[in-house]
């Protein structure tokens, strides 16, 4: 299943009219619990306000009175709603509650894969689909509008930040990266020469990481033939592997796990023709 | 009088980019104010995942965001159909400001917008190209 086609959970943690409220201590620690097992929760009280409710089905945990949680129903019956009285629960035990509801209602599992995963800020997006030429794993894709859309966030490969380097603009962001502008840190002008300074250090490598990928690894295909030393074949492919790493920030374990050569002159191939035909689809329009 | 901007809070649970004492120092007041505001887990994976809470989220007025750089939540919400309305959202930076200087502005109460709206040139330029007739 993809990760898109989940349901969630939206939690309230009750605190209003008609429940008594949890000091603050155990309000943090509820919220806490929740928050690190993956669910978005609600705080209501009765200062403030919150967004607005949607179609999402809604559990909300409250200490109501008498220790009863009461029979809830949405007045527009849009909205399943489930309460849960929770006097009396530590932190742990709240949320192992609402875990076994989320599991009764088949909702998002969170947690299970780390979000990693390239954001384009199209407000710096010239549209000119070097990261979708670029990428070997089906990140990227066209919209129909001919606009290039993150369309597979899931086949990112984590800590691989290499197609923000080869965006002239430095408009591909991963929020969760160490440094700026890739984490979302303004763009300054030296920025952007450091980024056309790392594309012209893949272009020394041959223009092409990918094409010095594959030179290399049938280079070394040769001298292991010869020499029949796995370690040694081994230890070779980590000291060419290391330094296209380094030229292009990809982990050494994003390289390793790279198909055969072959297969990835397929998919480089497949995904310049995508790139291609956004390309036309853009100047057609 | 206008009502006061609402709080989401993200915890970005799945890495560890945003100081975990600010985090922490952030959710402990913000759960002693008693003040209702929204909580997430990680806007990353919601925006994924192209969640539709994140429509929720960015819907029913002004909003204060305590998560990380302003370009890069604008671009999360937008990664998931859900665009922010640029004269009332402020986002908090939790991985450069101080908890305290966090707290302060959600509590303030007066919001100051600071999403970037503009386009960069060569955005301005190829989109123009792309308009020519």
């Amino acid at each position: 299943m993809s990760i898109r086609d989940q349901s969630t959970l939206r939690v309230i943690l009750y605190e209003g009219a008609d429940a008594q409220p949890l000091d603050s201590g155990g309000t943090y620690a509820v919220m806490r619990s929740l928050l690190e097992r993956g669910f978005a929760v609600t705080r209501a009280s009765l200062g403030g306000s919150v967004a607005p409710a949607d179609r999402t089905e809604l559990l909300v945990l409250g200490r109501f009175a008498g220790g009863h949680a009461p029979r809830l129903e949405d007045a527009q019956g849009r909205v399943a709603v489930e309460s849960l009285d929770i006097t009396g629960l530590d932190a742990d035990a709240v949320a192992g509650r609402v875990e076994s509801q989320r599991e009764l209602r088949g909702a998002a599992r969170h947690g299970e894969w780390r979000p990693w995963f390239p954001v384009i800020d199209y407000d710096r997006c010239t549209n000119c689909m070097q990261c979708l030429s670029f990428c070997l794993f089906g990140v990227y894709g066209a919209d129909s509008a001919g606009r290039i859309d993150v369309q597979s966030p899931d086949q990112c490969k984590t800590n691989c930040p290499a197609c923000s380097r080869v965006c002239p603009e430095a408009a591909i962001m991963f929020p969760k990266y160490k440094a700026g502008p890739i984490n979302g840190d303004v763009v300054t002008a030296a920025d952007l020469g450091r980024e056309r300074m790392k594309v012209d250090i893949s272009a020394l490598l041959g223009g092409d990481v990918y094409a010095s990928l594959r030179q290399r690894s049938d280079d070394a295909k040769v001298r292991f033939s010869k020499e029949r030393d796995e370690k040694k074949a081994l230890a070779e492919r980590q000291k060419c592997l290391t330094k296209l790493a380094q030229a292009g920030d990809i982990p050494a374990e994003v390289l390793m796990s790279l198909p055969p050569p072959d297969e990835i002159l397929r998919r480089a191939q497949e995904a310049k023709a995508k790139a291609a035909a956004a390309l036309q689809a853009q100047t057609t329009t | 009088m206008s009502e006061a901007p609402r709080i989401l809070y993200c915890h970005c649970a799945y890495a560890q980019v945003v100081p975990e004492e600010v985090k922490a120092a952030v959710l402990h007041r913000l759960c002693a104010s008693g003040v209702a505001f929204d909580a997430v887990a990680d806007l990353c994976e919601m925006a994924a995942r192209r969640d539709t809470t994140l429509q929720r989220l960015a819907s029913g007025g002004a909003v204060k965001i305590a998560a990380c750089f302003p370009r890069a939540v604008k671009g999360l919400f937008h990664q998931a159909g859900a665009d922010l309305p640029a004269d009332r959202v402020e986002v908090l930076n939790m991985r450069t400001l101080s908890a305290e200087a966090v707290c302060q502005s959600l509590e303030g109460g007066v919001l100051t917008p600071n999403l970037p709206v503009e386009k960069s040139p060569a955005a301005l330029a190829a989109a123009a190209s792309r308009t020519k007739p």
